[in-house]
């Protein structure tokens, strides 16, 4: 008898173009299960019961009230996982900025060592390609919209690649949204920053709360560079993100900085493995939660400081504020080190809305629900904060706020 | 890294105080596992038919299960085929020593050079003592004294005989015998242990103590230990061991059910010094064990405090179940791996019941080859409403050979309930070492200064004696290492 999740795999394989092995990899990796420790608290059965479809492309797909929109610059915009050159605008590229679809050039996906990677590199449809050559600062910000118009069980395979030269810089803003319906999207992120490279890469997801979301984001960093990577997670039925942050150089900085705001029945899982491989390298992992209803989220940091990675100091802090009964939280800060001199820290903390606080709002004059408010929001404002590209940083300031206040 | 060689090579060149082995004629199962050693084991012990059939369920269970493989540790695979499943001191055809005046004297000098005496006349004063040798009980100190009050102490051989119905009652309920691999091989091999029971309202008068002891060669000891306090009783009840030096791995899978009734408080401690092995990981025993507590009625409170200096490899994780309203588990420990020793230990705190409350302090230590992690999980229920928990685990690196890692696990269930969690991982600093070398403070001096001041923690939960023999322990496995 065939298992169903086997069946699955068989159907979403059938469904999907293939290329390279024909997704054997995935097809003998499988969907993952909650017995797979990396996976333990997020169940991927609702995504393996979907009927599987190749999303296409859709020519009625607009931008409208799309974040970002104010912001002046080059834009991507696939839609389904397909390249949309209407609504795309890549006018007055400065010399050393190559950015298109990845479709147009050839390209060979890396190793997948996980099922969804190896699903990806198998069908990948289309992604963005963003080339900064070195030396070259670009300071307009970079937006990348995805679209998803397909109905239930549409599923897209996105493959971006960015590269940074060394001693170049740019800024990235990433936008998912889609219609309201049982959508899949999994995509993965490759990114290489050159040394002395600085970057930052703000990922907006606010998929339909039916949508499944699956996103890996594979990062090398050179001698030197600065990264900063924002993931600010609004949306999805179940939305996954692993983010893999090779620190192979020294004198790296790398923030990995975060805000999910899951309600209704969301679950929001953010899965970070950071390596440590050279000395003299900094990562500070920060990511703050509030959770309402039966959402769930799970947070999993693994700081891997290899051996000879002296004086690496690592910091990682996750801290969740639970909203309503029903809310559950899984975190595993962990910590694996093999060099002696390191100053590594981790900290989590979950709990409700810390009644001093409310106090010392309420003797100063606010009632009950603005001071809850103002903690609210102080809490994910911290992350916010941490958002260097201004304009962007005020709007997601604005779309989070209107999200809290609209529970 | 400021540690040169030379300190690190003399640190690691400490000798291992309680390797001795002692000759002496034993009764001892050929290796190997089957129902027949299981069935073998239980008449030996004279067991009732329903303890051997409990013991057959287990083997049966074990049978279909797998060896885990997950935690941070490495070993060759274990030949569960190669292990003698029981070894008793004494000739086959002796019966067991009726008192401490009829065992061997072999023995009692064993106890003796291993700090433990047995004697009347010598005995810890306030202390109780069981001591088990290999797969027996030897003997329980104390025994009329502790009588007096109501308190039951001895060896679980002898509580199977004379109690059966409180072990009836309570085996198992803690860690049933589907638990994990380990613990199932122990329910279905186990062979001796210690029994504690505190009737109600008692405050145990002494400070009860088992000491394990390895000796014969190829043996596996799986001892089970089984404390019940009854409601509003206090025990405190602590474990020492050791074991000869040898080149072969030798496997110490025990079981520990604590339980604990309506305001009632079981401290526990462990001083675990089994053998460690060689520097390159040769030799030293396996140490699984499964300890669980519960607090099973309101108010009442658990406390391991664990210093584990001895085993190549460490795998357990002393655990408590809140289920009574306001009831309260603690966990310290301080985990030192040196040589080539591997320790993956901490704790689980499973909060069901309201206000419960639980405290982590966990210290890892790690100096030459010694891989230490801090495994813990803390768990809130959906009913552990205002359930608070405070974990903290430090660890400190001597020498560049080693690692340190931990691995929190917290799920949160009930939005009353607050968890904190904290790490840090630091090297005993250049300029604390140089504040104490100004001040006169040799460099040795210095280092055992600041390990004993990152565990004082833990130690100040340890009764009074073992407190300062945990410390001495801590200043000579140190010896020699500079940070």
């Amino acid at each position: 008898m065939v298992a169903p999740a086997n069946n699955a795999v068989d159907r979403l394989l059938a469904a999907l173009p293939k290329r390279g092995d024909g997704g054997a990899r995935f097809a003998e990796l499988g969907f993952p299960t909650t017995r797979d420790e990396d996976w333990r608290f997020t169940s991927v059965a609702p995504i393996a019961e979907l009927e599987f479809t190749a999303a296409t492309g859709d020519a009625a797909a607009n931008l409208e009230a799309s974040v970002f929109s104010e912001i002046d610059g080059p834009q991507l915009v696939f839609v389904n996982g397909h390249y949309s050159s209407e609504l795309s605008d890549l006018d007055e590229l400065p010399d050393g900025v190559e950015i298109s679809n990845l479709a147009a050039a050839v390209f060979k996906p890396c190793e997948a060592d996980d099922a969804f990677g190896a699903l990806n590199a198998a069908s990948f449809t289309d992604g963005a390609r963003v080339c900064v050559a070195e030396g070259v600062c670009f300071k307009t910000p970079i937006r990348i919209y995805y679209l998803s118009t397909g109905g239930d069980g549409a599923t897209a395979n996105i493959r971006n690649h960015i590269t940074l030269g060394p001693n170049s810089k740019a800024t990235i803003l990433e936008s998912w949204t889609g219609a309201d319906s049982a959508y899949f999207n999994n995509a993965i992120t490759e990114l290489s920053a050159g040394d002395n490279a600085h970057l930052e890469h703000v990922k907006f997801q606010n998929e339909s709360p039916a949508a499944f979301h699956v996103a890996g984001l594979h990062a090398t960093m050179g001698r030197d560079c600065r990264v900063a990577h924002h993931s600010i997670a609004l949306g999805g039925r179940i939305a996954r993100n692993n983010i893999r942050a090779r620190l192979d150089g020294t004198g790296i900085e790398a923030m990995l900085n975060g805000l999910y705001l899951p309600h209704g029945k969301q679950l929001i899982d953010h899965h970070m493995v950071v390596d440590h491989l050279q000395p003299h390298c900094e990562s500070h992992e920060y990511f703050n939660g509030i959770l309402d209803d039966h959402a769930r989220a799970v947070f999993h940091g693994r700081i891997h400081v290899h051996k000879g990675a002296d004086k690496t100091d690592a910091k990682q802090t996750n801290k969740n504020l639970l909203l309503s009964d029903n809310a559950t939280v899984n975190t595993k800060p962990q910590l694996e080190i093999y060099a002696d001199d390191v100053k590594c820290t981790h900290g989590a903390t979950i709990g409700q809305m810390n009644a001093e606080q409310i106090f010392y709002l309420r003797a100063r004059g606010l009632d009950e629900d603005a001071a809850h408010r103002m903690i609210m929001h102080a809490f994910a404002g911290e992350i916010i904060a941490r958002i260097g590209c201004e304009p962007a940083r005020e709007e997601l300031d604005r779309l989070v706020w209107d999200r809290l206040e609209d529970k | 890294m400021s540690a040169d060689t030379e300190t690190i090579d003399r640190f690691v060149a400490q000798e291992y105080k309680w390797g001795f082995y002692t000759d002496i004629e034993a009764d001892t199962l050929p290796p190997g596992l089957d129902e027949d050693v299981v069935r073998h084991i239980s008449t030996k012990k004279n067991e009732p038919e329903w303890l051997l059939e409990w013991r057959l369920k287990a083997f049966r269970h074990w049978e279909t299960m797998k060896e885990p493989h997950w935690p941070q540790v490495k070993y060759d695979t274990i030949d569960y085929q190669a292990v003698s499943y029981y070894s008793s001191p004494g000739a086959k055809d002796k019966d067991r020593p009726k008192s401490l005046d009829e065992v061997d004297p072999k023995l009692l000098e064993t106890y003796e050079k291993l700090g433990v005496p047995l004697h009347e006349r010598e005995r810890l004063a306030g202390v109780a003592v069981d001591a088990v040798f290999d797969s027996i009980s030897v003997g329980t100190t104390h025994k009329e004294e502790l009588a007096k009050h109501g308190v039951i102490f001895c060896s679980f051989s002898e509580a199977v005989q004379e109690y059966p119905e409180l072990i009836k009652k309570y085996l198992g309920t803690v860690v049933p015998y589907t638990d994990n691999f380990f613990a199932t091989l122990n329910s279905a091999v186990f062979s001796d242990g210690s029994f504690v029971y505190i009737p109600k309202g008692v405050r145990c008068p002494l400070e009860l103590s088992t000491y394990f002891r390895i000796n014969a060669a190829e043996t596996g000891q799986f001892e089970r230990t089984l404390i019940i306090a009854d409601e509003g009783s206090h025990v405190s009840y602590l474990e020492g061991c050791t074991a000869p030096m040898r080149d072969e791995n030798q496997l110490h899978a025990a079981v520990v059910e604590l339980v604990a009734l309506g305001d009632a408080e079981i401290k526990y401690s462990t001083v675990q010094n089994w053998y460690p092995g060689d520097e390159d990981g040769n030799g030293g025993i396996y140490n699984f064990v499964t300890k669980r507590g519960i607090c099973k009625g309101a108010r009442s409170k658990i406390c391991w405090t664990q210093v584990e200096t001895g085993s190549a490899i460490t795998w357990k994780y002393p655990s408590v179940i809140l289920r009574g309203d306001d009831s309260v588990g603690e966990f310290y420990s301080v985990a030192l791996a040196n040589l080539a020793q591997q320790a993956d230990t901490g704790t689980k705190m499973i909060h069901l019941g309201k206000n419960t409350r639980s405290t982590v302090i966990s210290k890892g230590i790690s100096a030459g080859k010694g891989q230490n992690s801090y495994r813990g999980l803390v768990q809130m229920g959906k009913n552990a409403t205002n359930a608070r928990n405070y974990t903290q685990c430090d660890s400190l690196l001597i020498g560049s050979r080693c690692g340190a890692h931990t691995f929190p696990y917290i799920e949160v269930k009930n939005p009353s309930a607050q968890v904190e969690h904290e790490a840090t991982t630091s090297k005993i600093g250049e300029d604390q070492i140089f504040y104490c070398n100004a001040r006169g403070i040799e460099t040795q001096d210095a280092v055992n200064m600041i390990v004993n001041g990152f565990c004082k923690e833990v130690f100040r939960e340890l009764p009074m004696e073992f407190a300062m023999e945990a410390q001495a322990l801590m200043d000579v496995s140190l010896e020699g290492s500079v940070g």
